[in-house]
């Protein structure tokens, strides 16, 4: 048996099929994925995410710790609540975790980690912290619940009423603590939304108010179209400890200013970026019929490459595929796949956003 | 226990086989294949007029999931593919008796018939591997 989040007894009653996640049994659908999908891009859905890991980290050198720690600086980040998202790199600049980072005060900021990652993360912090005397603080009493969709706001505010707070004020990529919750507009779907940290014995009641505004219960299988539909990386497939942010369509997400900002994997970063980056992550949109899936060989001029997350894409319908293929100008590429080569566009991510589709 | 109809033949890999009055055979995939597999998004079918030997791979179920062969149930040629399944692969789930039918075949032998799985025989697979 595997862990179980507080809402477990819940999937179970609502007919979910569930499967082992990183050592969790979570669902990974409710009968159809392919609804539920549509339900988030439509209306609106709800994940439960309490497997993901909040870890609390405080004190009075918190922002030069998480400076040194994250590739993404937080010096950025001045208004209490405001979030960044960033990769946290070993010595070899390869991806520990990606991120979300919330700034609350100058000696408090809210981490959270993935699932699959939880462990080497927390000995990660653990080994960096007292350094710069930083206390790491699992906060494994709070489950949370991710609410995502055009209409998830309006119905999280309904379910709520006067608990939400101020939430419904926040701009994108910020948290507030309401009460015993923690609201955060921010989601994996490509969606507005809320992701909502509740106590772990208030969770339960959380889900069943969102289920009477009928959000609609969604599972793994439906988060994992939405955020490849949405172009977004998943760790441990799109990139891991041995790929760099820069060869993984991360860039973006390393703050190369300041330039005397040290942090963990920047020399590396530097050499690589100097002496030119050999490989990139690019999108796919298959031509033909068929579905793209991760370890498939993708073929351009430059050389050959392989998908690292290839779905049926609901929304677009038509397959869908990030891809690490060497550096250079690529417009078009065949994928392998079950021993054909199909015809597959470059385009660059989000392939959806928001309910519109981005690559026509 | 998903639902095997007892007019029907069946094999391991989960096809089951009705026998038409003009001695056709018509091909799917149980309800319990795609349960298994989850939405479909994707059917392959073997053309028309293909001959197939016996437990050759002829057609592929793509769902969101995993993509599965199907394999002929017996040897023949096949005479017709449900072409409705190219826009609306979801017929498989929904009706995967019914509407979700994906080739017919004419058997090379139509005693080959008799060594198909019977519904009991079929459920005893299900049962098997559920176990």
């Amino acid at each position: 048996m595997g862990n179980r989040t507080p809402l477990y007894e819940a999937h179970v009653a609502l007919g979910a099929k569930m499967v082992d996640f990183a050592g969790w049994d979570m669902p990974i659908h409710y009968g159809s994925q392919i609804e539920e999908h549509h339900q988030v891009r439509r209306d609106a859905g709800m994940f439960d995410v309490s497997h993901m890991c909040v870890v609390d980290l405080r004190g009075a050198r918190v922002t030069d710790f998480l400076r040194y720690l994250l590739a993404n600086d937080v010096a950025r980040l001045t208004v209490s609540g405001k979030a960044i998202y960033s990769c946290m790199l070993n010595e070899r600049g390869g991806v520990i975790d990606d991120l979300i980072v919330y700034y609350m005060t100058p000696v408090w900021f809210r981490m959270v980690v993935n699932a699959g990652t939880r462990n080497k993360d927390i000995a990660w912090l653990r080994r960096q912290a007292p350094s710069f005397d930083v206390e790491v603080d699992v906060q494994d009493e709070l489950a949370m619940i991710a609410v995502q969709g055009p209409n998830a706001r309006a119905k999280a505010q309904a379910a709520l009423g006067e608990r939400i707070g101020v939430a419904p004020q926040l701009p994108r990529f910020a948290a507030v603590e309401a009460g015993p919750l923690f609201i955060a507009r921010t989601g994996y779907t490509g969606e507005d939304g809320y992701e909502i940290m509740v106590p772990v014995e208030q969770a339960e009641e959380l889900w069943n108010e969102l289920y009477a505004q009928e959000v609609k219960p969604c599972g793994l299988g439906a988060r994992d179209t939405l955020r490849l539909e949405a172009g977004m990386n998943l760790y441990g497939q799109d990139m891991d400890e041995d790929t760099t942010p820069l060869i993984s369509g991360l860039s973006w997400t390393v703050a190369w200013e300041p330039q005397d900002r040290d942090f963990i994997g920047r020399p590396v970063l530097e050499a690589q970026r100097s002496a030119g980056v050999p490989q990139q992550l690019i999108g796919l949109v298959l031509e033909d019929k068929g579905v793209l899936r991760s370890h498939q060989t993708v073929y351009t001029a430059q050389g050959e490459g392989e998908i690292t997350s290839g779905t049926f894409a609901p929304s677009l319908g038509r397959a869908v595929a990030l891809a690490r293929v060497p550096a250079g100008s690529v417009s078009e590429c065949e994928v392998d796949i079950r021993g054909k080569r199909l015809k597959a566009r470059v385009v660059k991510p989000p392939f959806v956003r928001n309910g519109q589709s981005c690559i026509d | 226990m998903s639902n095997v109809p007892a007019e029907l033949k069946y094999t391991k890999t989960h096809e089951w086989v009705r026998t038409e009055s003009d001695g056709t055979v018509t091909i799917g995939i149980t309800e319990h294949a795609q349960e298994l597999l989850g939405d479909m998004v994707f059917v392959e079918l073997p053309e028309v007029g293909r001959t197939l030997k016996s437990d050759q791979d002829c057609a592929v179920v793509e769902s969101v999931k995993a993509a599965s062969d199907v394999y002929a149930p017996i040897a023949g040629e096949v005479v017709g593919a449900n072409e409705a399944l190219a826009d609306s692969p979801e017929l498989v789930n929904k009706d995967s008796y019914g509407d979700g039918w994906l080739f017919r075949m004419k058997p090379a032998n139509a005693a080959d018939l008799a060594g198909l799985l019977d519904a009991a025989g079929y459920a005893a697979v299900v049962a098997e591997e559920n176990h």
